[in-house]
Order: C-alpha cells, then structure tokens, then sequence
C-alpha cells in the first residue's frame, strides 16, 4: 500500500523554508517512530520486569549469595554442584514426568473435545463455554478440593477404589501416585482451554475440503486425520509450546498438594524443579544456587520447546510436504 | 496453576512488596515521632508475630486497656516450619517483622548471633527483671556475644503423654493416668503397649500420631542424659555422627514405625488435625504447648476425651520461646513494654491459663492459680501439678544455628520410613546426608 501520507510539497510555499523543513521533519519522525512509541509499552514493561530480572538472576547464579553476609564472586561454581545434586535431578525427573503424564492425554483429550464441540450440537454456545468453567475456578480452589479427593484415609478416590479391592493408597507418599494426582488437577484445568484453542483452528479449516474428502468416501477418522490434524499444525505447535513452559513450571498443584510443604512429599516424590528453586531461596536462603536452578529451569524450558516444535512440526506436517 | 514466566521472581517481588506494604504500615502511625515524651497520646499498632498458640488474646485485651492508644496486631502462622522463614526474611531485609516476635528454642540461637537485628532490652528497664524467670531461660536471651539482652522467655515445654481413655479402654487397657505411666517406664515398654494396642484396635487408628512428635521427644530427653546437644555443638560444629543421643532417638523412632504404630502423617498439616478429629492416632507427646494444639484443632468433638499420663523415659523438655523486639521497630519502647508485659509473671500465668503454656518463671510455676489448675478439655487432669513440678529442674539443651533445617530433614526421612517407602536400614545413612544437605555442608 502507498497512500503518501506527508503534506504535500507544493502547498506551504509561503511558509518561511527553516519551519517548512523543521514541519517536515518531525511529520517524517513521527511516521517513522510513533509505531515504535506506540508498542513500547510492552517492551519498556518487558525490559523493566522481564529482561532486567532474567539478567540479574543471571547475576545472581554467579555468586554465592546467602541470607546473611553479603555475596562474593564464584564463577559457574553454583551449576557445577548442581549437576551433581540429586535433590536436583530428582525434580527434574518428577517435573518431566508430571509434564509428561499430564500433558500428552490433555493435548489429545483437548483434541478429541474441541472435534466433537467442531460438529453441530444444540446449546453450542453452552457447551463451548463450559469446557472453560475449570480455568475459572481459582487453582488453589481445584488443588485443595483435590487434595481432599486424593486423602489416604477419607478420600473419594480411595473410597471408590476400595470397592475394587485396592487398598488405601497413599497418593503423596507414592511417587506415581503424586504424579498421577497432580497431573489430574493440571487436566482439569487445562484440557478445556486447550480445546477451545484446537476449536478456533478447527473452525479455520475451510468446509469444502471435508466435502471433497466426502465424496471420496474417506470416513470420519479419515478426515479426522488427514486433514484436521494437519491444518490444525500451528495450532497444535501453539498448544504444545505452551503447555511445556506451564507444565515445566508447575509449582501451585504439587505445592498444595503436598501441603504447603516445599520439599514435596517425605521423600519428594513431587517436588518440581520449581519448588526446589523457591527451597533454595527462600527456605534455605541460597539466594545464588536458587537463581542456578532457575537458570537451568528457564534453559530446560527453552530446550523443550524447540524439540517440541520440531517433533510436532515434523509429526502433524508429514503429509502435506 | 501454570506459573507464569517469572515466577521465582514474581514470588521474590510479592515478598518484596508485602514486606514493602507491612512497613508502610508500620510507619503510618509513626507521623508524631516516637522519642516525642508526650507519646501517650499518639496512636500506635503494635504488630505481634508468633506461630502455633500463645494464649495471648485476654492479655492484649488488658495490655490495650491500660494503654488506650496502643493497638495491638496479632499475626500468627499455625506452623514454626512456615514462621521461620518469613521472619528471617523479615530481619534480613531489615522491614516487615513485627514490634514484637517470638523466638523459639529451636531457631533461637540463629538470632541471637546477630545481636544488631534486635533490640536491648536492657534499655527498656528489663534488666531488673532477671530473677522472673528460670536462670537458663534468662541466659538464653542474652545475645552470643553476650552484648545485650534480646529475648524475654515466654513459656518451657516440659513433657507429658496425651493419651485417648476411650481408645485405651477399647484397648483394654487401664485409663487411669497413674496407671497408664506405670505401663510404660521406658520407651521399649511403650513399643509394647502400642503392639497391644494395634492388635485389639487396629483398623484406621493408630497408636501414635507423627514419628516426628515422638523422635523429638526422645531425642530431648538423650541429649538431657548427654552433652546436652543435638546435632551441633555449642561452637556449631555439625556432631549428628557422633552424638549417641541423635542415634538412639532415630532408633527407637523407627522401631515405633517398624510396629506399625505410626500414622505417618505430617505433624501439623492438614493430615494430622484430620487424624485428630477422626481419632486416627491414640496418644501423642505433650509438651505444654501441645494441650493447647490439641485443644484447638481436635474441636469440641474431643473434649474429656484426652488424658495426660507421664512419658516414658522420665521427663524432658521440647519447645519453649522468647519475644524479642526487632531493631526495625518503629516504636521499641512501646514494643518493649508489652514484651515485658506478656512475659511478666502475671503474664505467663494467663498465658498458661489460656492455652496450657507452660511458664519459664518461677514465680508463676510456683504460683496457686498454676499449681492447682486443673484442664477440662483433658478430663479435668491437674496439668499444673503435672507439668509444674518437672519444670523447676529442666536443663537446657544446646541446638545449633541450623536446627529448624536439619530437624525438618530428619523428619522428612522418619516420615518415609512411616510410610514404608524408606527402608529402616537405609534411614539413618540418608538422614545423615539430607541432615549434612539441610546445614550446607
């Protein structure tokens, strides 16, 4: 587009030239650099709490920086008896595996979902917007009430599960059973969101297409899989994206969960590697081994995303290349 | 919830910012200046920080009476595990503690190795005070370097055992509480008491409530036989290894554990009060302070239920508090005052009244009102008789800076080995290493 926007040359003759051409330049300055005025809002925020923190956490890492006694100097020293730290791992395990458990059956839950609310249902608008009804619950409303439902000694689930014959299972104590409970809350949550998001995508993918695959004869699931999936791929690059930098973070669930307790369980069974961060801040006061682990936190979730988006991108985009 | 993207950071802002707004507070009715002699007049909020129950309700209520212009702000935190944190936070950062708080035996000494945090209270007139209260407890208060005098004690723990007549009866056994302290002179009779117990009760209760209640016990009453030292000696050298009394009472903890006594939940979290009101566990050690937990959080339900007996072992002491007043107070004087108020003779004896703390001056212990005062929610049992008699004698036990973090490690393996997700041989090897961890070694 090339609408000329500038005052035109001719008119301002009369006008004495040292103001015509300062009139000028600041009509140019201010096409070129309002749009960069407009949108620095979010950039000077971003920088103030976004880039400032990530650098002087960074900073932070470097040291070894206590409660009490100032900080001094000590190179990467704190990532090196990280690799080393079992409590570490230990996290990074139970994260991975919450992460794993919980987001694989809700990105094809959501799926499945958002497939069924795509055809022509009565109440749609109802439906649709129930899916979202869990995100507004507050999440240390779901972490409690399922807390509860988790309970060794009076909780539903266990109640229910003895009518099968098991017996009392101890989901805290339980390493799977932990990770079961906490991803559980996380599906709840999240599934619906997720799903509303696929439905937004679905609702993208022209109609003709599914008529033309119709009168081919391919069956629901064919089309289902042939081409809603791979139309839906930014989507579902989107989504996965985003549930690796939430699910990587968890911290809220397993905390309440557990509690209160920030170790996660006698033995943390579920303590993520977000917990161990806030333990080693604010509980133990290691202000520059709790910025590693955030570090280390902030790399893996970068590293996840990118496997993640070249899996998803190479999975769901097969088929049209 | 899904963290966002900086919430370690967001967290430390949160802190940051409360710790902020508490100051701001603070200062707001600090306009007329303290050091103005005509003080009386102006209004003041006296901020309190405590955890579990102080029983100081009534006090303030008079305290405030006396003082039309003082307005006092109670902010308590049911758990010592989560109150610890905040106020280290809170006299790091040099704002957001409050005028007065509380210090209890097992974080003491972290703060009374920084004398400049806290104030005098020599100061304030407290140094004619000494002879209110056990001459252990006042030394305590005196700061490392011995430079000032940073905390008025509060109350002692001293030890009993709670125990439930209606489930002991169920049990068969005796519920008369001279005669349930005879059955267990030691800690190996009591084993067996609770083997008999779970054969005739069994099911969902438990004879036990936490491991870690009952290892906290013992490992007072071994290091009273000792060094009388935990897991540091008196220079905060880590001797956990080394310390026979640390050893025994991990032992004789998980032999409890090994006989399914344990209910292997969490003292003081959700689990546990939950235990309590559905009368999952029988007994559990009572420190003074621990009546009054169990009064509030087993509820009306509870009542002339529970009974106290004697604890095997003979006695012992765990728990125990001082106030101090924070150097970061806008009004010490004001602030100093009611920490000498509540910790007064007449003080600690409402105290006592109110929530069975137990007090640490002799005037009080010695006192009628505490002597004769019987508990009705335990079954009308004359608890100052019980307690007060003990209280006299008590030694003192040493714990390091970094008791809290440590003692919560090995409470986290005792948990484990409760649960049996940790084996009884593995337990001590990796209490030591997460003890080792929890200290920063």
């Amino acid at each position: 587009m090339a609408v000329d926007m500038r005052p035109a040359t001719a008119a301002p003759r009369a006008a004495p030239p040292g103001r015509r051409s300062l009139r000028a330049r600041l009509a140019r300055m201010d096409l070129k650099y309002s749009p960069y005025l407009y949108i620095s809002p979010f950039y000077i925020i971003f920088l103030a709490f976004g880039l400032f923190p990530l650098g002087y956490t960074f900073w932070v890492s470097l040291n070894h920086w206590e409660i009490i006694g100032g900080h001094n100097f000590i190179g990467l020293r704190n990532y090196t008896r990280l690799m080393t730290d079992d409590q570490f791992w230990n996290a990074v395990v139970n994260t991975l595996g919450m992460f794993a458990i919980a987001t694989v059956p809700q990105l094809i839950l959501a799926l499945m979902l958002a497939n069924a609310l795509n055809r022509r249902l009565r109440f749609q608008t109802l439906f649709r917007m129930g899916v979202l009804l869990p995100l507004v619950t507050s999440v240390a409303a779901v972490a409690i009430v399922f807390t509860q439902l988790y309970g060794r000694d009076y909780g539903m689930i266990n109640w229910i599960l003895h009518f099968f014959g098991v017996h009392k299972i101890d989901w805290q104590a339980n390493r799977w059973g932990s990770w079961v409970a906490v991803s559980t809350m996380v599906d709840w949550r999240w599934t619906g969101y997720n799903s509303l998001i696929f439905l937004a995508g679905m609702q993208a993918i022209p109609r003709d297409l599914y008529e033309a695959a119709a009168i081919d004869g391919a069956s629901r699931r064919q089309q289902f899989w042939r081409i809603t999936v791979p139309m839906l791929r930014p989507t579902i690059i989107f989504t996965t994206i985003i549930s690796t930098i939430g699910g990587l973070q968890l911290f809220t669930e397993p905390l309440l969960f557990n509690f209160g307790y920030m170790q996660g369980g006698s033995l943390r069974q579920s303590q993520t590697v977000a917990m161990y961060m806030f333990e080693n801040a604010f509980n133990r006061f290691q202000y520059g081994y709790g910025s590693a682990v955030a570090w280390m936190l902030f790399l893996m979730i970068l590293l996840f995303s990118l496997v993640n988006f070249l899996l998803i991108r190479r999975f769901a985009g097969g088929e049209d290349k | 919830m899904r963290v966002n993207m900086h919430r370690g950071r967001v967290g430390a802002l949160a802190i940051v910012l409360s710790a902020a707004l508490a100051a701001a507070s603070a200062c707001s009715s600090d306009d007329g200046k303290s050091d103005d002699p005509n003080g009386s007049s102006e209004k003041v909020t006296l901020n309190v920080d405590n955890f579990g129950n102080f029983g100081y309700q009534e006090l303030y209520k008079q305290f405030q009476a006396q003082h039309p212009n003082i307005k006092i702000n109670e902010r308590n935190v049911p758990k010592l595990d989560d109150y610890l944190p905040r106020l280290q936070q809170w006299i790091a950062a040099g704002a957001g503690a409050g005028d007065v708080v509380a210090l209890e035996e097992g974080i003491v000494t972290k703060f009374m190795a920084q004398p400049d945090k806290f104030v005098d209270l020599k100061q304030y007139g407290a140094s004619s005070l000494q002879s209110n209260y056990l001459r252990w407890k006042w030394q305590a208060g005196i700061s490392a370097d011995g430079s000032k005098l940073i905390g008025l004690g509060t109350d002692v723990g001293s030890m009993s055992l709670c125990y439930r007549t209606d489930l002991f009866k169920k049990a068969g056994l005796p519920t008369q509480r001279d005669e349930v302290t005879k059955l267990w002179p030691t800690w190996d009779d009591f084993i067996n008491v609770g083997k008999r117990f779970t054969d005739k009760v069994g099911g969902d209760t438990k004879f036990i409530d936490s491991p870690e209640t009952y290892y906290n016990t013992i490992l007072m009453q071994e290091a009273g036989k000792g060094a009388n030292q935990t897991y540091f000696d008196r220079s905060n050298k880590f001797v956990m290894e080394s310390n026979p009394a640390v050893k025994a009472a991990f032992d004789e903890t998980v032999k409890m554990s090994d006989a399914g006594l344990a209910n292997g939940v969490q003292f003081l979290s959700d689990p546990w009060s939950q235990a309590l009101k559905k009368d999952a566990f029988a007994t559990a050690p009572c420190p003074a302070w621990m009546l009054g937990l169990i009064k509030q959080f087993g509820g009306d339900g509870q009542k002339g239920k529970w009974d106290v007996a004697g604890v095997p072992g003979g006695g012992g002491n765990w728990g125990g508090s001082w106030l101090a007043v924070p150097t970061q107070s806008k009004h010490p004087k004001e602030a100093a005052e009611l920490a000498k108020f509540l910790t007064s003779p007449q003080g600690q004896i409402a105290a006592f009244k109110s929530a069975n703390n137990l007090p640490s001056s002799p005037q009080a212990l010695n006192d009628a009102a505490v002597k004769g005062f019987s508990n009705d929610y335990f079954n009308n049992a004359p608890v100052g008789q019980i307690y007060g008699t003990t209280a006299l004698n008590l030694k003192p036990v040493y714990l390091g800076a970094d008791n809290q973090e440590v003692r919560q490690a090995v409470e986290a393996d005792l948990r484990a080995i409760a649960q049996k997700k940790l084996s009884s041989s593995a337990g001590w090897n990796k209490a030591v290493s997460d003890a080792k961890k929890a200290a920063g070694l």
